[in-house]
């Protein structure tokens, strides 16, 4: 009998039941990421960073060395340790409140200096953690707990594509959008993780995932629903596909 | 072998923090510290080390508890707002337990003030500016040759507390130029390669290792959380007893006995001779550590001697509340204070004591 | 006997039902007379319609916990 899908439950995930709400985007990325490192072989050798949001604690799941990041400074950490093990995969693991918001300067600096690390981003449109607030992503007119109208652009100004933006700086060897609102896209999600942790592992610089993800509870919609939202109203906006990549790639 | 030189003391302090093990520096550009950064950009990687300059300070205290989660011995400078705005990461550091080093090079007045020296963060450097039950040990070097020594040893003490240590200087200090003898270099593990072995709890991967390490600041259930705190209030304790360092001179007879560290203190010290030489018994206690701050030496003080004490500082007091704590206010305590990056002479100081006499009389 | 096994750790599942839209053969549901550890009512394979499923893994896929595995039993 032969598996030709097996969980990765005891091997890139640990066995610890997550804490993330029911049809959390966190947890398919969580394990496509695990997976990815997995398939490597290279669990023993990767260290990775948590943020301050509802994946803070991603070091309970992720089978990994890992340490926790203040609030956006997690690219900085990041810097820290891919400098003193140059030959790790170093990774930071980041929600858009933490990377788009307070993180940005840590984000744009990291790249600019073309840290050969991974950041994932994980866009979910929310600030997940703390209840459902406006994040830098939040798309125009979405409802949040501080936009209960919708945010409106004279004062909240447009949502920021950070893959976009990150592209433009030279040292961001590698930038990708992708989305796991369905299988298929699931499935692409993890072939850039591939193509990001080979670039860091061939040291062309800064590589960088930007996920399109759900939050259920604070959209206030059932799972499959939310997953339906990423693909009618996110991806319009954020468009996915490969915004870098190393010259001979192409 | 040891070395005598004539160095400028920001470039002297960065030697001393090269010879004592550092591997990894991360700075960033503030007056009056700047020289630190700069020595280190073209020195440290000289040595096999890494030199970073970060996008601010917030980079910098952040780069650094990544460095000291993966072990690597890191040293970090910056001046008063530039230490302000690290205050979240020092707390950070220290509920997560990591190791670092952290220099002040302290100059005065609040918010932007002036870019002169000041010696205005000792309630942020010994109250701690960030979030929580932590502490820090503070150490306060007088000279330079104070500054080199207590560099050199501090990497080993924040390795054996896990900890951050911080050493308070002043923009006197950095900008001077003074003879120093240098100390052996010192190498705490041979590569990064090496730091499993050194710093077992350290992140270098999980490959080898019964468990993985992980490093944690955040604790989501209040009773394993005060547990935590528990124990890091154990080792605190543990440092209050073991840090405690001062240098106490001519008090046992002293009528008037000064508190002064830093570069106050070298002052007081021609002050005490001249008035001596009027026939004045004046003594000095030099704390040495801000925090835990020494408090033997004023217990030692008998109020039948020792009529006035004078914090002598280039702030407006902040040490007092320190020394009546420690005199158990068994004596009473005056203030000598000149701010704005004033640095006052010691004339000016023999003139205050001897009017203080007068008012005392 | 099926040549596909689907398997569920169904301590871990949270009743998301991202397994059962994305099914191209709906033939997942929720056992509503189970509950798990966690309190929730797992996800499985309607009773019988095992010989159904194509392989596809599109439930292991989508699923946010890692709950499923699939097994092809004519393979080694």
């Amino acid at each position: 009998m032969k598996a030709i899908y097996q969980s990765t439950v005891g091997e890139g995930l640990t066995l610890t039941d997550t804490s993330y709400c029911p049809g959390c985007g966190h947890g398919i990325i969580h394990k496509l990421v695990m997976e990815s490192i997995a398939e490597l072989g290279k669990l023993g050798e990767t260290i990775g960073v948590s943020p301050i949001g509802c994946s803070v604690v991603a070091h309970e799941y992720m089978n990994v060395e890992m340490c926790e990041a203040a609030h956006g400074r997690a690219p900085a950490v990041a810097t820290g340790i891919k400098r003193v093990h140059p030959n790790h995969i170093v990774f930071s693991y980041q929600g858009d409140g933490d990377l788009a918001s307070i993180g940005m300067t840590e984000i744009v600096h990291a790249a600019m200096r073309g840290e050969k690390f991974t950041t994932f981003f994980v866009n979910n449109a929310i600030y997940g953690m703390t209840g459902g607030q406006m994040a830098p992503t939040t798309l125009l007119g979405q409802k949040s707990t501080t936009s209960i109208d919708g945010r409106k652009k004279e004062i909240s100004g447009m949502p920021i594509r950070v893959s976009e933006l990150l592209a433009t700086i030279d040292g961001a060897v590698y930038v990708e959008r992708v989305a796991v609102n369905t299988p298929a896209n699931v499935r692409k999600a993890k072939q850039a993780i591939k193509r990001a942790l080979d670039v860091q592992q061939r040291k062309l610089g800064f590589s960088f995932v930007e996920f399109l993800s759900s939050c259920p509870t604070n959209w206030g919609l059932t799972p499959v629903n939310a997953l339906k939202w990423v693909g009618e109203h996110m991806i319009p906006y954020y468009p996915l596909g490969i915004f870098k990549q190393p010259e001979e790639e192409k | 072998m040891a070395e005598r030189v004539l160095m400028k003391g920001n470039e002297a302090f960065a030697e001393a923090a090269i010879r004592g093990g550092c591997r990894f520096y991360v700075g960033y550009p503030i007056t009056p510290q700047s020289e630190i950064p700069e020595f280190m950009s073209h020195e440290l990687p000289k040595r096999g080390g890494t030199f970073i300059q970060a996008e601010s300070e917030l980079g910098t205290i952040n780069m650094s508890y990544g460095i000291g989660c993966a072990g690597g011995n890191v040293f970090i400078s910056s001046a008063s707002p530039g230490i302000a705005l690290m205050q979240e990461g020092f707390s950070f550091l220290c509920s997560a337990e990591v190791p670092l080093v952290a220099m002040n090079v302290s100059r005065s007045g609040a918010g932007i003030g002036g870019i002169q020296p000041g010696q205005c963060d000792y309630n942020q450097v010994t109250r701690g500016g960030g979030n929580g039950d932590y502490h820090i040990p503070v150490f306060a070097p007088s000279t330079m040759q104070d500054a080199v020594d207590i560099i050199y040893e501090s990497f080993e003490i924040a390795d054996r507390y896990r900890n951050p240590v911080m050493i308070l200087a002043d923009g006197m200090m950095g900008q001077m130029m003074e003879p120093v003898v240098l100390p052996e270099p010192k190498t705490l593990y041979k590569d990064e390669a090496d730091i499993a072995n050194y710093k077992p709890w350290a992140l270098t991967g999980s490959k080898g290792k019964a468990n993985r390490n992980r490093i944690k600041s955040y604790h989501a259930h209040p009773a394993e959380l005060e547990q935590y705190i528990d124990y890091l209030y154990e080792k605190y304790m543990r440092m209050e007893k073991e840090l405690q360092r001062a240098e106490s001179y001519h008090t046992d007879d002293a009528e008037i006995v000064f508190v002064a560290y830093g570069s106050m203190a070298r002052i007081v010290r021609e002050v005490l001779e001249v008035l001596r030489k009027d026939g004045i018994k004046a003594g000095m206690i030099r704390p040495i550590s801000l925090w835990p701050f020494p408090t033997a030496p004023f217990e030692a003080l008998n109020p039948e001697v020792t009529k006035v004490v004078i914090s002598a500082e280039m702030s407006k007091g902040q040490m007092i509340p320190d020394i009546r704590l420690a005199l158990k206010d068994r004596i009473p305590v005056k203030l000598f204070s000149r701010t704005g990056g004033i640095i006052p002479s010691t004339e000016e100081i023999v003139a205050f004591v001897k009017t203080l006499r007068k008012e005392l009389k | 006997m099926a040549r596909f096994l689907v398997k569920f750790l169904r301590d871990r599942c949270k009743a998301c039902e991202l397994c059962i839209s994305v099914c191209p053969k709906q033939i997942l549901e929720i056992e509503t007379d189970l509950y798990n550890k966690k309190g929730y009512h797992p996800a499985r394979v309607q009773p019988g319609k095992d010989d159904e499923c194509i392989g596809c893994t599109s439930c292991a896929t989508i699923c946010p916990d890692s709950v499923i595995s699939v097994f092809d039993t004519t393979k080694e």
